[in-house]
C-alpha cells in the first residue's frame, strides 16, 4: 500500500522521458495537421483562419502575423451520454455517484510556415488540445485531440475562406 | 485563564505572519542556480533571430505543444503540451555577440520548474535538427 502510495506521488512529479523527444509518429502526424497552399500571403491565411474560428465560436488568444502563429480556444460541453450511463449503473450498485464529465476547453493552433521545397507556397499547420471538467469542477483529463477527421474539416473551411486549394505535404 | 486566551490570539498571529513569510519567499525564490541556466542555454552559429523563433515553434509543434505567445522583440516563444500531463516552456532567443544566438529554454512540468538537465538536452537536439546547426554549450 505504502508502496503503491509512494508510486502514485512520484508519478505525480517526474516528467516522463519522452515529453521532449520526437514521437516515431511526428512525421506522419506533421503530414495529417499540414496543408500546402500556394501563396507566400501570411496575413491572408491567418485572417481567414481567424474568420473560420470565429465562426464555431472561438475566441482568439494569441496572434503574430510575421511569426504565422494564431492561437484561439472555446468553452464547451463535454458531457458524454455513455459515461453518465456509466456512472448511473454505479450508483445504482453501491449508492455513490462517480463524477463524471462535464466541461470542456478546446485550444487550436494554427501556425503558418514557408514550404521548405517550394518557394512560392506556405505550409499552415494545425494542432488542437482540451481540457476536460468533471461534474465537481476538477479536472479529468488533459490532452491532445488527434484526429484526421477533425485537421480535414478545419482545412476544407480554410481552403473555402481563401478560395485556395489545400494540398497534402 | 486571561493567559491561555492571550497565549492563544500571540500564536495565531504568529502563525499567521509565518504564512506570510514562507509565501512570499516564493515570490523572488529561485533563479540562483548558475548551472540550470547552463543546462537551459545554448548558442547557435547564426543571427537569424526570425529564422529561430519560426523553428523554434515548429519543433513545438513537433514536441505536441500549442503556442500560447510570441513576441518578436523580445525573441520570445511560450507554449504548453497536454498529454495527460502539463508542460509549459518559454524559449527566449536573443542576440550572443555579433555572430551568434543565444536559446534560452524554460519548462514547468504540472506548476513545477523543470531542473533536470536531459529535458532540455532532448529539446535542444530536436531544435538542432530543425534549424540543421549545432547547439554549443556555454558556461
Amino acid at each position: 500500500m505504502l508502496f503503491l502510495c509512494l508510486f502514485v506521488l512520484s508519478s505525480c512529479v517526474t516528467l516522463p522521458k519522452d515529453a521532449f523527444k520526437l514521437s516515431p509518429t511526428s512525421l506522419e502526424d506533421r503530414q495529417l495537421q499540414s496543408r500546402k497552399f500556394t501563396t507566400l500571403d501570411n496575413k491572408l491565411l491567418l485572417s481567414a483562419g481567424a474568420s473560420v474560428l470565429q465562426d464555431m465560436g472561438y475566441t482568439i488568444d494569441e496572434s503574430n502575423t510575421a511569426l504565422g502563429v494564431l492561437t484561439a480556444s472555446k468553452q464547451a460541453d463535454a458531457t458524454d451520454a455513455g459515461q453518465i450511463a456509466g456512472a448511473i449503473a454505479v450508483a445504482l450498485l453501491t449508492g455513490v455517484m462517480t463524477p463524471t464529465d462535464k466541461e470542456q476547453k478546446i485550444r487550436i493552433c494554427l501556425v503558418i510556415q514557408e514550404a521548405l521545397d517550394e518557394q512560392t507556397s506556405s505550409v499552415a499547420r494545425i494542432t488542437i488540445q482540451r481540457m476536460i471538467w468533471n461534474t465537481q469542477g476538477q479536472i479529468s483529463r488533459v490532452e491532445r485531440i488527434h484526429s484526421p477527421e477533425l485537421y480535414q474539416a478545419f482545412f476544407d473551411k480554410l481552403s473555402k475562406a481563401t478560395f485556395l486549394e489545400a494540398n497534402q505535404i | 485563564m486571561r493567559i491561555i486566551k492571550y497565549g492563544w490570539a500571540m500564536f495565531v498571529v504568529v502563525m499567521l505572519l509565518v504564512g506570510c513569510a514562507t509565501q512570499n519567499s516564493h515570490v523572488l525564490s529561485g533563479g540562483s542556480a548558475v548551472e540550470l541556466r547552463s543546462f537551459q542555454t545554448r548558442a547557435f552559429d547564426t543571427t537569424d533571430k526570425h529564422k529561430m523563433m519560426r523553428t523554434t515553434i515548429a519543433v513545438l509543434q513537433d514536441l505536441g505543444f500549442i503556442i500560447d505567445k510570441t513576441d518578436e522583440d523580445l525573441g520570445l516563444v511560450t507554449g504548453t503540451k497536454l498529454s495527460g500531463y502539463q508542460i509549459r516552456m518559454t524559449v527566449i532567443v536573443q542576440p550572443r555577440g555579433e555572430k551568434q544566438l543565444a536559446v534560452r529554454a524554460s519548462g514547468i512540468y504540472n506548476n513545477r520548474a523543470i531542473e533536470d538537465p536531459l529535458p532540455y538536452q532532448d529539446f535542444f537536439a530536436a531544435l538542432e535538427k530543425g534549424i540543421f546547426l549545432t547547439a554549443q554549450e556555454i558556461d
